[in-house]
């Protein structure tokens, strides 16, 4: 009986790593750690009525963010690993199969797991706030969202301590990934961990276009919307038709590996190379769908700290909504080296240049913003100032790489690994810190400290171009991506040691921004004004944190940058409507539901990867369950009265 | 001021990283050494500049734009906080880029048919012809003109155009040898063909480009340009010395593991087909699968058919599925 | 869900603001059901894709047979034939519940309801059978990567199908005990919509998987 356990252990945990035995520990001890706090403090009620239930679009937006960080920790941890081990040629820090799994964990925590709940919590936070609603299209199924893609993040982190890591590169080509290739089961908690979540991230897309098409405030026009919101759009648009395909594709993958299908395999009649277009027909989309709303924060931030209305706000339309157009008909350039023949590679490479030229406006257009206007420098606008040479830089190397024949040189090189980080951190991780410094006190009712998180600012800038400058010269040198080690005579190191200094700098500046964040808690000190930086559009209009129900009044807006104008008419000491009695407002009742049937998601997801059938069972009886139980559950809303709502907006404004 | 300090550091760090590393020799990329790479480093001068072309001026502009607008007490900078749209303004940056891209698209459309990597190389010497096979985690060239296979090795002739026949009897990896040209992926159940030349004598670097696994680090290979007499007599001497790669021998070599390089005086008739082959799907006929192949008595009796042609409609098949969907 | 709807405005707010602003969006009316109904046509648009996923998979697999049995060889039309009118007429009775809804005819339309699930079961039932009569000539999902996609196709139809019916099942309880409701209504008519959606999806399994396939 012993032996039995014994030997279920060895095989359930990973073993003989000190690395994940470390990990191991410190989990379990943060575990305890938590479930006492929680206990001693009394404060699981509270956690399940206030948090996990939760079906408001703020507290669902901090959910999403706070798990990001901590995602962000992670893939950062997975990337100082992986620097270290590069740091000299023939290391052993790292063997094979570790670094094999860490390169994979990171590619898809950061994208995934980091990005994506990153950009979904400020979609959360800001779109309702911005268009002058109160909450949502569909609050249920947001809460769902947010815990489908907790719970997928979970499933796939667990692997690290459970079971072994995925290894076969973030997007798993078979036949690697197939069971010839990967037979062990971090390939399948790479499925279901991404699979799950995806379903939620398909949700926020609908849920997001429904609710900037249906629920903006009396007199919005589409045209008159603030520019985050058109990029959420442009992003959940490419987010419906793109999902789909993963969904498909990774199910297709796990058809191969559980039932001995033959999509994939090199048996069986199987066509890997179906895969490769497959997943980049999701994957090319994909990286649009994180950009863009970084694009509409530039825009806003850019905007505000120049006090100046938004130069060429058709034009920026324009450009988003043809960025996601185009960004389905690039696919193929992540393999013009298949030999897909001279046609497919020029129809591809012209594609990919296209989606250059309005990109290249939008910067014109921020360039042009900041002209003639009045430029602070607070932390949201110093990374949106830094963004533009970066991104510009990383945008051109984009375009060098899209020449296909000389892309031939680039594929598969540091080239290309500088290249996408350069987009990725330059465009997306620089925005959506610019977001998450600009719309902070908005979303907790207190400022983060500027000193700190200038220092921040400028040890992950500069920390990014020691790290990735040299990245571009060392594929220049031959020096292949994914690879663990390099021989003496390539000439590689010295590079790579600047670029390992560099990724420690980012590093700290993490720490920095950790620090930060806790400084401004320590020395908390509240808003009194919900207008933190004299901005322009509605969410600075109501008080920081807002109240449930966001607006008391839903404001009637009459132009583009509506507060500002109204601000203006204000200074100018002309009359403002007369305020119409507050009326009930119609809200949402919190459900436990989202949060049980993600859990059965997470315990079905489990059991596939076990091959547990009793588990898989379950799970899946317990999601059908819980959506029967909403199906026939009609109580789901109620009113706040106006009283409440008088005595809440008294408390909030009465420091005013 | 800031942005400067910003707009300064890739360019100072770029240039650092240039010195260090003693500039040259070690950019392999940009020191070809055939007529592929050469083409190809003039085509990355030539886009790099044409980017450069726009971005350098948007990058002095953002400086001056950033510098001359910021908020200081008794900044003399106008100041229009209505001012947001100028048609003019707006046409000139639709069109740049556009005219750009319009340059740009035609260079890459003209490069990517004459750098097409299946199209010969113009030469009076006839090209030889080489089977790259990728194994896990090693790489097998075949000679079929000359009987002889390598394991992790090449040695080619100057200035004589080189013909790959690329596949792989694994997961797919991505066959690449810098200063001699681009990569082309090796791909089972297909037979890419890639051209290369190398001008000059030397030892070049190759590595297999796309991860496949455990050991991917280790295949990497030595390309040996010699003179066409060194050339032959090494031929010579590997066929004299080196034992015969039977099939069982080849069975061996697909076990996964890395391996040094190996030099076989000969290997069975056909088995590059015959890789190729099992994987092929489609035909509906005779197929194998992994692993049956090598046992099963030298190949089929279409293996003669299949030497060229057969090759190129299924890399031509291929194509047509990569532009069907 | 939550918006700007409250007890007595609905009506009034949309009067109210609706007629000074361009544009065809919509002030107007915030209003639940009809947020739920745009929400279910973007979801079958991600259901397009998906199934276009699947078609594309098909059709790139269509000939990988693998030396084994090919859909020409075992497929039998006749019960396809048979099966497709059964969806087709399925479709019809779901519209004609809808129109029995519209009359507020509650008993017409539970029972038009349930003819349509009944139906619907017929075809899962045809569909178990020729699966189970595939198997049995040498046919599985593992055959080859023809068999594979054929499977995965014309399988995630059929549950799609089936899903339909248990909600349909649970919307008629819901309706026997509710009557007819503006919440009642709109899942109807959602419903009805996903199962005419299904059946244009079987055309296309049709033709593409049966008729091109087979013929």
């Amino acid at each position: 009986m012993l032996d039995k356990i014994k030997d279920f252990a060895s095989e359930f945990f990973v073993t003989g790593d000190p690395l994940v035995l470390g990990a191991q520990v410190s989990i379990g001890l943060s575990i305890v750690a938590i479930i006492f706090a929680l206990t001693f403090f009394k404060k699981w009620k509270w956690l399940w009525t206030e948090w996990l239930t939760s079906v408001d679009h703020k507290k669902i937006g901090i959910m999403y963010i706070i798990a990001s960080i901590l995602m962000l920790f992670r893939g950062g941890v997975d990337a100082l690993l992986m620097r270290v081990q590069l740091a000299a040629p023939q290391l052993d820090f790292l063997h094979a199969e570790h670094y094999n799994q860490i390169f994979t964990t990171h590619g898809v925590i950061m994208i995934l797991f980091m990005a994506m709940p990153l950009m979904f919590g400020l979609f959360n936070i800001v779109v309702p706030l911005q268009i002058g609603a109160r909450d949502v299209a569909f609050p249920f199924l947001n809460s769902l969202s947010f815990w489908m893609f907790f719970f997928g993040a979970m499933l796939f982190n667990v692997s690290f301590v459970i079971g072994g890591s995925p290894d076969a590169g973030w997007l798993a080509y078979p036949p690697l990934s197939e069971l010839s290739g990967s037979p062990g089961l971090g390939q399948d908690f790479y499925i279901w961990g991404i699979q799950i979540s995806g379903i939620g991230s398909l949700a926020t897309g609908i849920n997001f276009i429904v609710t900037i098409l249906k629920m903006r405030a009396p007199g919005m026009k589409l045209m008159q919307m603030p520019m985050f919101v058109w990029s959420v759009l442009s992003s959940c648009i490419t987010i419906i038709f793109a999902f789909p395909i993963l969904t498909v594709t990774l199910f297709l993958l796990f058809l191969d590996r559980y039932l001995g299908a033959h999509f994939f395999t090199l048996d069986g009649g199987g066509n890997p190379m179906m895969y490769i277009n497959l997943i980049w027909m999701w994957g090319h989309p994909e990286v649009y769908i994180v950009v863009l709303p970084a694009f509409g924060i530039f825009s806003e931030v850019v905007s505000a700290f120049s006090k100046k209305k938004l130069f060429g706000y058709k034009s920026m339309v324009f450009a988003l909504m043809s960025i996601s157009f185009f960004s389905f008909f690039t696919w193929a350039h992540h393999f013009f080296t298949m030999g897909s023949g001279a046609d497919v590679n020029a129809f591809f490479a012209i594609t990919t240049m296209l989606i250059a030229i309005p990109t290249g406006v939008k910067v014109f257009n921020w360039l042009f913003t900041m002209y003639r206007g009045r430029i602070t420098f607070s932390t949201p606008m110093m990374w949106a100032v830094a963004f533009i040479p970066c991104f510009v830089v990383g945008g051109m190397t984009g375009v060098m790489l899209s020449v296909a024949p000389a892309d031939f040189q680039f594929h598969n090189s540091y080239f290309l690994i500088a290249h996408f980080h350069q987009v990725l951190i330059g465009g997306v991780v620089f925005g959506y810190f610019a977001g998450l410094y600009y719309w902070w006190p908005k979303m907790f009712g207190f400022r983060l400290h500027e000193g700190i998180g200038k220092w921040a600012f400028w040890f992950w800038n500069i920390g990014f171009y020691v790290c990735f400058m040299p990245q571009y010269a060392l594929g220049l040198m031959g020096m292949t991506r994914r690879v663990n080690a390099y021989d003496f005579d390539m000439g590689w190191q010295p590079l790579n040691v600047v670029s390992t200094v560099g990724a420690f700098l980012m590093g700290l500046a993490f720490i920095f921004q950790v620090w930060q964040i806790a400084h401004s808690i320590k020395f908390y000190k509240k808003e009194k004004d919900g207008d933190a930086w004299d901005g322009r559009t509605l969410e600075w209009s109501i008080p920081s944190p807002a109240p449930l129900y966001n607006f008391a009044r839903l404001p009637r807006v009459t132009s583009q940058d509506d507060w500002w104008e109204r601000k203006q008419r204000r200074a100018k000491g002309e009359p403002e409507e007369p305020l119409a009695p507050l009326e009930p407002i119609h809200m949402p009742k919190n459900s436990g539901i989202p949060f049980i049937m993600s859990v059965c998601w997470f315990t079905a997801g489990f059991g596939f990867v076990w091959d547990w059938k009793w588990m898989i069972v379950l799970g899946l009886a317990g999601v059908i369950a819980c959506m029967l139980a909403r199906s026939f559950s009609y109580d789901t809303d109620y009113y706040i009265p106006v009283d409440e709502i008088e005595r809440t907006e008294a408390a909030l404004r009465g420091t005013k | 001021m800031r942005p400067y300090i910003r707009i300064m550091t890739p360019v100072v760090l770029l240039l650092m990283a240039l010195t260090l590393s003693g500039c040259g020799e070690q950019f392999i990329v940009l020191d070809p050494k055939g007529p592929i790479g050469e083409a190809q480093k003039d085509l990355i001068y030539i886009t790099t500049l044409l980017c450069a072309v726009i971005i350098v001026p948007v990058l002095i502009l953002s400086a001056i734009i950033i510098w001359r607008y910021r908020d200081r007490p008794g900044s003399k900078a106008s100041y229009k906080p209505e001012w947001e749209h100028s048609t003019k303004l707006e046409v000139i940056w639709w069109g740049i880029p556009i005219v750009i891209i319009l340059i740009l698209g035609g260079i890459t459309i003209k490069y990517t048919y004459d750098l097409e990597p299946s199209k010969p190389i113009a030469s009076e010497k006839e090209p030889i012809t080489i089977q790259v096979t990728s194994l896990d985690w090693k790489w097998l060239f075949k000679y079929p003109e000359e009987g002889i296979a390598t394991v992790n090795y090449i040695k080619i002739p100057e200035d004589v155009p080189v013909k790959f026949q690329l596949t792989s009897d694994t997961a797919m990896n991505s066959f690449w040898i810098p200063q001699l040209g681009g990569q082309i992926y090796t791909m089972s159940g297909m037979a890419m063909t890639l051209f290369l030349q190398a001008d000059e004598p030397g030892t070049y670097y190759g590595s297999g480009a796309n991860f496949n696994g455990k050991d991917f680090a280790k295949m990497t290979f030595e390309v040996d340009a010699t003179s066409e007499s060194d050339y032959k007599a090494w031929i010579e001497e590997v066929k004299g010395t080196s034992p015969a790669l039977t099939l069982a021998g080849y069975e061996e070599l697909t076990e996964p593991g890395s391996s040094d390089t190996m030099m076989f005086s000969s290997f069975p008739e056909g088995l590059f087909d015959q890789v190729v082959r099992q994987y092929v799907n489609g035909d509906g006929g005779a197929h194998q699968h992994h692993g049956g192949a090598a046992s099963e008595p030298a190949g089929h009796e279409d293996e003669a058919a299949a030497e060229d042609g057969g090759e190129e409609s299924h890399s031509d098949h291929n194509a047509g599925n990569h532009a069907g969907h | 869900m939550a918006h700007a709807t409250t007890k007595s405005a609905a009506g009034a707010h949309g009067g109210g603001h609706g007629a000074g602003h361009a544009g065809g969006h919509h002030e107007e009316h915030h209003d639940q059901e009809s947020l739920k109904t745009f929400g279910f046509w973007l979801f079958l648009i991600t259901d397009v894709i998906l199934f276009g996923t699947l078609f594309a998979t098909f059709v790139v697999l269509r000939l990988n047979t693998d030396g084994g049995p090919t859909g020409a060889e075992l497929i039998e039309l006749n019960g396809i034939i048979a099966s497709t009118f059964i969806l087709l007429t399925s479709s019809f009775t779901s519209g004609v519940a809808v129109l029995e809804m519209n009359k507020g005819n509650k008993r017409g339309l539970i029972l038009w309801l349930a003819i349509t699930a009944l139906l619907g079961a017929a075809f899962i039932y045809l569909e178990v059978t020729e699966f189970i009569h595939l198997v049995h000539e040498g046919a599985t999902i593992g055959t080859s990567a023809y068999w594979s996609a054929f499977f995965t196709l014309v399988g995630t139809h059929g549950l799609h199908v089936s899903v339909g019916l248990v909600w349909m099942v649970a919307l008629m309880l819901q309706l026997s005990r509710r009557g007819i409701t503006p919440v009642t209504t709109r899942k109807v008519n959602i419903i009805s919509l996903y199962w005419h959606f299904l059946d244009v999806v079987w055309i296309f399994v049709f033709t593409i998987v049966y008729l091109m396939g087979v013929m």
